[in-house]
């Protein structure tokens, strides 16, 4: 079925080109980073982590958002999703092949990489967190390549399939689970030393990633005949709904126990996100521009009329998605570094190198999405232009 | 098959051009030899000439886990053919096998050079011509 | 019960109790009770003693010196092993607006901790680092991928990453010690190379002021022991329960 995504309509081929263009560009910008080291990127001896193993965080989520899709329907026997479980797990996949490139991109020797299983180290959340990306990975592949093939010869799945889809859920649950252990065990970072992180992760993964798929959908109705009808819309508008609510409701914990207790090491680190700290006030209009955009998709999510309104659903999910992005994106992993265990301000901007870079991951992703979603919507036949 | 005969004929001088390096040094004369330079004085390596020639990396990486990881740096008195004038070898590239042998591109990097192989050792392991310059 | 549903339950629990063993095993505590006297290497500091000779460089240069530090002019890729700093900063969770002014403007030499229960080997995911038998955290350079998980998990600033390769900026090349390559953390390790012959670590042996001292914590007639049994010293945020090695006489 791969040969589906290499015969297209022009805009389908225009579109591809224009990524691996943008690939391509951002691939000699790699080549500089591997050449000379991570020195040109902005991350310095303070913040030893930033724009990329922000995203890596952030797409963390969005991959493991599959399962509010593959949930309701192969558990519950929800048949609104029947058409959308195999969209979700093909953005699962194009996600996590992006967190482990921006692993690898992020990495000082990126050639050892496989040390990692060459000497598993039992004690190390990363280890895990390596051994659960891959195996989602695996199994997502496994999962849509079967059903997917069952659905195109008109046939119900294998039954041997059924047990592998249950196992994917709490699988997923765990990916997203162990990526906030590798933050929330570390004492040195009082800014992460929170038992919240982690449902914090999920209630934004649950969030973000139904939000992106909400809007993939959309396109895909403008641009070729997918139509799931409004069932399946309204309960991931509903599913996003609630995880918002309670992103922006832990989000208000952090804060209470940061700010009631008035513990400096904690709120040290919400004053650099907020309000700004000892002159490094860059994340400031970038932290209250996420908090406002998850205030007003609030608002226009919880409200049915608006809800049901697609075109302003598509403006929520937007907004949802940039809000959290902005959060676990930009504002998270350097505000744990800020100030330094000395109680040093640093300053931490990313390059155009490290952008650059980053560009390309994304639009790697983008190039294995549009090519598996492609592949899908071929075989149901259901391209709008011609082939 | 069509045009059997051309694509037989065509796949049998691939063939030959493609293992004519086996069976042109199999023939006798090799061609070019590195010239490598050994050390003047020293006439007693850890091992035999032989065995080093095959495998120096094997020991080297065994030596790096056990110095390194395990903080063992000497070889006992019986670990025969690891000895310099009968006494234990000290497992060092540096203090050992460099105190000889040090001069890199003279000794080391000819055989390297000749058979294409960049070991990146030499990024952190320094040579006693890099603190000369 | 069958015999085919028995051997599966059999099975089923041996491989379990060998998973569990070696789970256990993985999370066990380092120390292996087999009699032999263990040392437990330490480093006490004395920073009135130390502060006796201002501007002093000594201990910093002696370790730079020898174990090719680079220099950097760009704070961003600084790598440094040993260094120092004021007290509010070294001991940051003993804020005092108050502090006698003879203590504030002290500086304290910062280094690695080796701590007894370090952070930074519990994350590596490759054991590039690791806490040795006696005591030492120790580091793998030809292991290490530079995932940098080590340096977000130490609370004392101790370890350094090379952003870029560092031979071109260390100014005396010293031979009997490698330099490391861009893309590896590294950190003091207590001259590991100079304990293995029976020396002392280089900023110990440098200091004029005397202010330094290296031992064995294990021994009770060490040096280090009668020390602490009669001087006030304090470690660096203790509260975080890595019982860091190096103490500091105030």
């Amino acid at each position: 079925m791969l040969e589906k995504a290499f015969t297209g309509s022009k805009k389908y081929w225009a579109w591809i080109i224009f990524l691996l263009v943008i690939i391509g560009i951002s691939f000699i910008f790699y080549l500089k980073q591997f050449s000379i080291g991570l020195t040109v990127t902005g991350l310095s001896r303070d913040v030893s982590w930033g724009f990329y193993i922000a995203q890596f965080t952030f797409l963390v989520g969005v991959a493991a958002s599959a399962v509010m899709v593959v949930l309701p329907y192969y558990l519950h026997n929800y048949k609104a999703f029947s058409k959308i479980t195999i969209l979700g797990e093909f953005l699962a996949i194009g996600a996590v092949i992006m967190c482990m490139l921006f692993i690898f991109v992020d990495m000082g020797q990126p050639l050892r990489i496989l040390n990692v299983f060459l000497h598993p180290t039992f004690h190390s959340m990363m280890f895990w967190d390596s051994v659960s990306l891959f195996g989602y990975l695996v199994l997502n592949v496994l999962i849509s390549m079967v059903t997917l093939g069952a659905e195109k010869n008109g046939v119900p799945p294998p039954h041997w399939i059924k047990p592998i889809i249950i196992f994917s859920i709490p699988w997923a649950v765990s990916i997203h689970t162990v990526t906030a252990f590798l933050y929330s065990g570390l004492a040195a970072r009082p800014f992460w030393m929170s038992a919240i992180m982690a449902p914090r992760f999920l209630a934004t993964a649950f969030a973000a990633g139904p939000a992106l798929l909400l809007l993939i959908i959309f396109i895909l109705r403008k641009i070729t005949k997918f139509n799931v009808g409004k069932e399946p819309v309204q309960k991931l508008a509903v599913i996003i709904t609630y995880a918002m609510i309670l992103n922006v409701f832990f989000l208000l914990l952090e804060m209470f126990t940061a700010y009631y207790s008035g513990i400096t090491e904690h709120t040290l680190h919400f004053k650099l996100l907020y309000t700004g700290l000892e002159g490094n006030n860059t994340l400031v209009p970038y932290m209250w521009t996420s908090m406002i955009l998850a205030i007003i998709s609030l608002y226009f999510l919880i409200n049915p009329k608006t809800r049901h309104n697609e075109k302003i659903l598509a403006f929520s999910c937007a907004a949802v998605f940039l809000s959290i992005w902005i959060d676990k994106g930009l504002g998270m992993i350097v505000a744990g570094f800020i100030p330094n265990p000395l109680g040093e301000v640093v300053v931490y901007n990313p390059t155009l190198t490290e952008l650059m870079i980053s560009l390309g991951v994304y639009a790697i992703g983008a190039l294995i999405i549009t090519g598996l979603y492609k592949i899908v919507l071929t075989a149901r036949n259901q391209i709008k232009y011609k082939l | 098959m069509y045009d059997a005969g051309k694509i037989i004929f065509g796949l049998i001088i691939f063939v030959i051009l493609f293992s004519s390096p086996i069976w042109l040094n199999l023939a006798g004369n090799p061609g070019y030899k590195p010239d490598i330079k050994y050390p003047v004085n020293e006439k007693e390596c850890i091992a035999p000439r032989e065995y080093m020639n095959h495998n120096h990396m094997e020991i080297l990486n065994d030596w790096r886990d056990k110095v390194v990881r395990a903080d063992i740096r000497f070889y006992n008195q019986n670990a025969k053919p690891f000895l310099i004038d009968g006494k234990p070898a000290e497992m060092s590239l540096t203090h050992t096998c460099l105190k000889c042998h040090s001069n890199k591109s003279e000794f080391c990097d000819r055989c390297h050079n000749f058979l294409a192989v960049k070991p990146y050792c030499w990024e952190c392991h320094v040579t006693p011509e890099e603190v000369q310059k | 019960m069958n015999r085919r549903n028995f051997i599966k339950i059999v099975s089923f629990g041996g491989v379990l109790t060998v998973a569990s063993k070696m789970t256990l095993d993985a999370f066990a505590d380092a120390h292996k009770g087999n009699g032999k006297a263990v040392k437990r290497w330490a480093m006490i500091i004395d920073t009135k003693k130390c502060a006796e000779q201002e501007n002093c460089t000594k201990c910093m240069d002696a370790c730079n010196t020898i174990h090719n530090i680079p220099h950097f002019d760009n704070k961003k890729d600084e790598v440094k092993w040993i260094w120092k700093e004021k007290f509010e900063h070294a001991f940051i969770t003993s804020e005092n607006p108050y502090l006698s002014e003879k203590i504030n403007k002290r500086q304290i030499p910062l280094l690695c901790n080796h701590c007894d229960n370090p952070p930074c080997t519990e994350v590596c995911p490759t054991q590039a680092t690791w806490k040795r038998e006696d005591g030492i955290v120790m580091m793998d350079w030809h292991r290490c991928i530079g995932c940098r998980y080590c340096i977000a998990a130490c609370p004392f600033g101790s370890r350094s990453f090379n952003w870029r390769d560092p031979r071109e900026n260390i100014e005396n090349l010293n031979e009997a010690f490698p330099t490391r390559t861009k893309g590896v953390v590294e950190k003091c390790t207590f001259c590991d190379e100079r304990i293995a012959r029976g020396q002392i670590p280089a900023c110990v042996e440098a200091c004029e002021a005397k202010a330094m001292h290296f031992g064995d914590l294990n021994d009770a007639n060490s040096e280090l022991r009668k020390i602490l049994v009669n001087n006030f010293s304090i470690r660096r945020k203790p509260e975080l329960g890595t019982s860091p090695e190096v103490y500091y006489l105030v």
